[in-house]
Parts: C-alpha cells; structure tokens; sequence
C-alpha cells in the first residue's frame, strides 16, 4: 500500500528548515549584497552619533544629584530650607540634598566608609558644621558638586552671605551611586550596539523574503515543506550570516583599534577598554550578548516574516515593515529609559514585551548579578518567537495562498520577471 | 457513474465513466465537494474530482475559474473550508510530499543559481540529497539537450530553458504523482511539443500527471480524463471520450442537386452553408438517409460525418460564456508567444 509505503515520506520541519537555511546562507554570503551589507555599519555609526546626545541626555539624568546629608538636625533643617530658597532660581544645577538616616542613629558614623560600602545611593556625602563643611565622595562627585555645595552651606549659615565658604574635600575611591552610574554607560553601549545591529541586520531578512516573492520561489517551498520550516529556515540563515558579519566587523574593529585604538580614543572621546565592568562579568555579559542578539534578530525578523505573509505584493511588504520599524524605534527608547528604573513597573513591561525584552535584560545584566532571571527571560523569548513564526506561516497560508495568479483582470504573467538575486 | 452535466459523483463511482478497464484502477487523487472562500468570495464550489493511477488528467477551464486554487488545494498548501481530499490515501497530502512534483503557474527560480544547484535545490526539498541530486540533474539536463547550461546561472539562460529547468526540478526526485499548473503557458509551439512529449513519458513510466490548461488541444492531444472547470464549479468530470460523446456526430453532405422531394429526408435540424447541408447524425443512423437520398437522385459529391470535438463538447457542458472566456484566454497566450 501506497499509505504505508510512504508513511514518513516528507522531510522533517528541522530537515526541511536545514535545506532551506542552507540555501539561503551560500546565496547571501556569496552575494553582491553581501558586500554592500557588510558597509551597512557606516550608517548605524553615523545615526549612532546622532542618537548619542539622546544617550547622554539619559546619562545626564541618570547620574545621581542626591547629596547625603550628615550635619547636626539643626544644620541639616538650615540646608533643606536654603535649598527650598534657592531652588526656584536655580532648579536642576542644585542637587537634591537628603538627610543620611544613619549619621543620626549611628553613633560612630563614617561618611567615607559609609560611601565606600556603597549603602545609599548619594553622590556625595556632606558632613562637618556649617562653618567647616566637609564633603566626602569621588573626585568627579566633589568636583561637580563643591560649586553648589558651597552656595548651599553659605545659604544656610546666612540669607545674603558676603563670601561662600570654603569646603573641604575628603576623596573615596568609589561609592555605590559612581558603580550604578558607571554601570549605566556600559548598559547603554550594549544595549546601542544590539539596537544598531539588529536593525542592520533584521532588514536583510525582508529583502530576503521581498527577493522570494519577486522570484516567485515561495509557493514551490510552500508546496514541498511546511511553511514554518521555510521560516525558521530563513530566519537562522540569515541569523549565520549576521554571525559571519558580525564576525567581520568584529575583527576589522579590533585590527583598527589595534593599529590606532590611542588615537581613535582621543578623536571621539570613547575608549570602550575603560567601560566599567558589568555586574555580571565580562564573560557571561559576553555570552549573554549574543543570545539577545540572537533573540532580539529572531524576534525582529520572524516579526518581518509575518509582514511578509500578511501582504500580496512587495510593495504592501514594505508599506507594513515601515510601522514595524517605527515600533521597534520605541521599543529601544522605552528599554533605554528603564535602564534608571530597576524593578519598577515600567521595567517589568519591557522585559515581558518581547521585542523589548532583550534589549532590557541586556541592560540589567549590565547592573544587576542575578542570573537566574536570564535563563527565564530567554526561554520566554524563545517561545516567542515559535509563537510568531507559526503565527505568521498560518497566516500565509491562509492570505498569501489565496489567488492563481492568472485572474481574467490580471496582467498577464511575467515568466522570470526582472527580479534578481 | 459520474457521467451526468451536474457532475457531482457518489463514492465508489468508476473513475472515468465509459472506460471500464480503468474501474478498478487505485485512485491517485480523489476529492470530494471541496469548498474554497476567499474573504467571502466563494472561488471554488463543490469540486469533486477522482484521477487514477497512471492517468494523464486534465483540468480545462478559462483563467479565473478556480483551476491553481483546486490544485493547490489537492496538494495541501491550501486547506479547503469544506470537502475531503485525498492523495495517494492521505488526507494531508504534504505528508507525503517526496512522491509529488509541483510546478507552480507562477514560474520562478534563483536567479542567480545555477541550473544544475537550482535543481538540486528543488530535489533536496523533496528529501533527495545534495549529491544524488546533481547526479541526476546532470543525467536529465543532457537528455533534453541542455547539458551545457548546467553550470550556467538561471539569469543567463533564455525563458524555454529557464523553464525546462523547473520542470526538471519538479521532476528530479522520480515522483510519483505530477502536478502542473498551466504547463505550456509562455512556450513557444516546439517546446509545448516537447512538454507533450514529456508527459507522455512520465505516464509510459506509471506516472500519474494531472496539469490544468485553458487550451484545449492540449488536454484533448494527451488526456484520459478531463475535470471541467467554470466559475468555481465542476460540470463535468470523466473521461475525453465520454464528454464527446456527450453531442451527436455531425454529418457534412453535399450534393449536385439543389431542389427534389430528397430534401424531406434531411432531420429537421439540417441547415444550408453554401454548399454543403450540416446536421445531427440521425439515431438511426447513416445507411437509411443515404438510401433515401439515392432513391431521391440528390447526386452525392461528398459525405462525412464528424464526431464532436473536447471544444464542442465543453461548449455543451460549460457554456458558451465559458467557451469564449477560453477562446480569449488561448488567444492572448497566443499573442504572448508571438511577442
């Protein structure tokens, strides 16, 4: 009998998506367009110094402008009300000034160990009367704040001082507010580096399927293999071939950087041997990077395959990619603004989201040591992006699928029309 | 049998009605009232149709009226909203893909593919591998004379060749069933006599093809059956013979005489172009007419009869709207040709 014959007669989703992975690899990688994509981060650096004032807009805001206090009760009172006089006219160049809880219930409380075991979140700490302030932090923190600290004090002692006081500095090495901080920029980086790179690359998956449309290969693939084999498929080809592209901006970067890294540091400020280290080390933040990466593309471009199923035409494929685009924009921007909002609801939403979701997570791995909540955030996104892939290759069957092509108002076919690989 | 106008066919009819050396053939495909809507527009409206083993079956009807959308829907990549479809046994047919061969109406290859990997490519989707693939891509490429555009990009090769090439990968895994949709659209007269030839082939070798057409010369030249397709529906599934039988032969007489008492034994249905006298054969048949006309002294100069046509036939069973929605079809196929 023919039925048993041929019982398992059909490639497996995984065969299947092997063939097609394939094929779609060797053409990519040996392709035109594979030269021109490998420039393609030319325009994320130029859009990336762009976005930069963006970043250290956030950055600005996300250093801390609290200042602990740790004077006498009726010192601290003479601050705080100093502070309310002089805060309509100079808003935001004043910092925020907080009384330190424990300087009043510990007897023998340290200011400078009190910052150099990182409790509290306070970019300095001001200590001593108000004739002989003393502010203790880090030198970038007591060179930013000594100006207005001294207004302050001033302030406090008299309503019209004749002269500031003079404030006297004591250094630590760091405190728990400059590690945050610090912190910060590494997330930042990470987290524009897999935005520029996922949006570089997620593109080459919709050309990738506008290519199949316009090559009219789709309804061969559809009739041999499953539909979410062909997309799985496509979408790891094109996952190994942003692999090899990374790989290739990677090394270029480094021999640059090994050539002329002094120099590049000077022309733009940024030397990314000083990124502060990432709360869960170099190595795991490392291998964490790459499985966003991997989700945030996945995500991104079984999102663009889905685009791709619902529309009939190349066209309406590009018209639906553009919202898409806009989206994944805002995506960035909210899991960039919850980088200063650890734990708190807003957060929550862009690590559950999933396109946001890596670029969160990435971000708390920069600031945060568990690890625990890395596995569950990728299994969640992994899901995911089997839910759209299935999502989107039902709806190709049931939209794209629906016309013979040869309709009596149709033009006339056009046999191997224009479209090139 | 299914032999009626309406079409409609109970399970376990003979497969083509008047040929009873196929009754108990294996049915290759067989499907029942399937239903397609698309965004509520109906398509496809109650199809059955049932294709033996080894038969070269024909779906004939005008652009439009639901041919790609029923064949898509007996290979599984579409799912029909209601009726049974079975290939080989199987209600899903892509489960047993490695034994189908599909060639789409909408003719596509890699551009810049090879042939040769093009058709390996097409293989490997039907779980042939790589190398065995090429093998015999090589094998099938010097057989149709095109040897020397293996290693030649598709880009590169003319239209014919480019879609010799896709036929041969629809074909490369040796499968069993055959689906082609519109098959000799875009070729010139010389390779549709080489697609004929082909497909003659592959049912030589107990290959059973099935390829919807608007032409009908095409399904009548190589059909053992024919599913008619008009406006979604199915008016006639069964075999050529039978759907030609469906008119009377018609008989072409000319005589010397114009005028005598001969001319009451015409049918009633005679009519005069010129010369010649053009009408039903009678039930009765010939030899009674031409006594009559003898005795009559109507002086025969010549006399045929011919039977009915597949075009004849589907003008009867479809229509004539049908039949010139066809005509036009044909005609702009034509006029691409030619372009």
């Amino acid at each position: 009998m023919i039925q048993q014959t041929h019982a398992r007669s059909r490639l497996s989703r995984l065969q299947a998506a092997w063939v097609v992975a394939r094929r779609d690899f060797v053409a990519v990688l040996f392709s035109r367009a594979f030269f021109f994509f490998l420039l393609g981060p030319l325009f994320p650096v130029i859009v990336g110094g762009l976005a930069g004032g963006i970043g250290g807009q956030v950055q600005r805001e996300s250093v801390s402008h609290e200042i602990g206090l740790a004077m006498s009760g009726a010192d601290n009172q003479a601050l705080l009300a100093a502070q309310d006089r002089l805060r309509p006219q100079l808003g935001r160049n004043l910092p925020m000034l907080a009384p330190v809880e424990a300087a009043q219930s510990e007897p023998d409380f340290d200011s400078r160990t009190f910052l150099e075991q990182k409790r509290g979140n306070y970019a300095a700490i001001l200590g001593g009367t108000l004739d002989a302030p003393e502010l203790v932090g880090t030198r970038g923190q007591v060179v930013r704040w000594q100006g207005p600290v001294a207004l302050l004090v001033g302030n406090a002692a008299d309503a019209q001082p004749e002269a500031l006081p003079q404030i006297r500095a004591q250094l630590v090495s760091t405190s728990a507010a400059t590690v945050r901080t610090d912190r910060i920029r590494t997330a930042q980086a990470a987290q524009m580096m897999l935005f520029l790179l996922t949006m570089l690359l997620a593109g080459m998956v919709l050309s990738n399927l506008v290519e199949e449309k316009a090559n009219k290969i789709i309804e061969i693939l559809a009739a041999a293999i499953p539909m979410d084999a062909v997309f799985l498929g496509k979408l790891f080809a094109m996952l190994a071939v942003s692999i090899v592209g990374i790989a290739v901006w990677g090394l270029a970067g480094y021999g640059l950087w090994s050539l002329s890294g002094g120099a590049i540091a000077d022309a733009t400020g940024f030397n990314p041997s000083n990124l502060p280290a990432p709360a869960v080390g170099w190595p795991i933040f490392a291998l964490l990077s790459v499985l966003y990466f991997a989700m945030a593309y996945l995500l991104l471009g079984a999102l663009f395959l889905t685009i791709g199923a619902m529309a009939a035409t190349v066209r309406e494929v590009q018209t639906l990619s553009m919202p898409v685009t806009m989206m994944q924009l805002m995506v960035f921007f909210l899991a960039a603004y919850v980088i200063t909002q650890p734990g708190s609801t807003l957060e929550m939403v862009a690590i559950v989201f999933p396109l946001s979701s890596p670029f969160a997570m990435l971000a708390r791995a920069a600031m945060q040591e568990t690890l625990w909540v890395h596995a569950a955030a990728l299994a969640w996104q992994a899901l995911m992006v089997l839910l759209i892939v299935k999502g989107g290759s039902t709806l190709f069957r049931k939209r794209v699928m629906k016309s013979g092509g040869a309709g009596r108002d149709k033009p006339r076919r056009r046999l191997f029309g224009a479209a090139r690989a | 049998m299914m032999d009626t106008v309406t079409g409609h066919m109970a399970v376990g009819d003979p497969i083509l009605p008047g040929n009873h050396e196929h009754a108990a053939r294996p049915l290759a495909i067989e499907a029942r009232g399937l239903v397609k809507r698309f965004d509520g527009t109906l398509a496809v409206d109650g199809i059955d149709i049932s294709v033996p083993e080894g038969a070269i079956y024909g779906i004939l009807g005008p652009n439009g009226a639901g041919k790609t959308t029923t064949l898509r829907m007996l290979l599984g990549i579409i799912d029909p909203d209601e009726g049974v479809r079975r290939v080989f046994g199987h209600d899903r047919p892509q489960e047993i893909a490695r034994i189908i061969g599909y060639l789409p109406e909408e003719r596509g290859l890699y551009p810049a593919m090879k042939a040769i990997e093009a058709i390996a490519f097409m293989g490997a989707l039907r779980g042939l591998p790589l190398p065995e693939g090429r093998r015999r891509g090589r094998e099938l490429l010097e057989r149709h004379d095109l040897g020397h555009a293996a290693e030649r990009q598709i880009r590169q090769l003319s239209k014919g060749m480019a879609q010799t090439v896709q036929l041969l990968g629809t074909l490369i895994h040796q499968p069993r069933l055959v689906v082609l949709d519109e098959p000799f659209s875009g070729l010139d007269a010389i390779n549709q006599g080489k697609l004929e030839r082909m497909i003659r082939e592959l049912a030589d070798d107990g290959v059973t093809v099935i390829f919807s057409t608007h032409v009908i010369h095409h399904a009548e030249r190589l059909c053992e059956g024919v599913a008619i397709i008009a406006g979604g529906k199915v008016p006639y599934a069964g075999s050529v013979e039978t759907a030609r039988d469906r008119i009377p032969a018609q008989v072409r007489l000319e005589t010397r005489a114009r005028e005598g008492a001969w001319l009451d034994a015409l049918p009633s249905q005679a009519r005069r172009e010129g010369d010649f006298f053009h009408f039903p054969l009678p039930e009765s048949g010939i030899e009674p007419l031409l006594r009559q006309l003898i005795e009559g002294n109507a002086g025969i100069l010549s006399l045929s009869i011919e039977r009915a046509g597949l075009h004849d036939a589907f003008v009867h069973i479809a229509g004539e709207a049908a039949a010139r929605a066809l005509a036009e079809d044909s005609a702009a196929d034509l006029a691409g040709e030619r372009r």
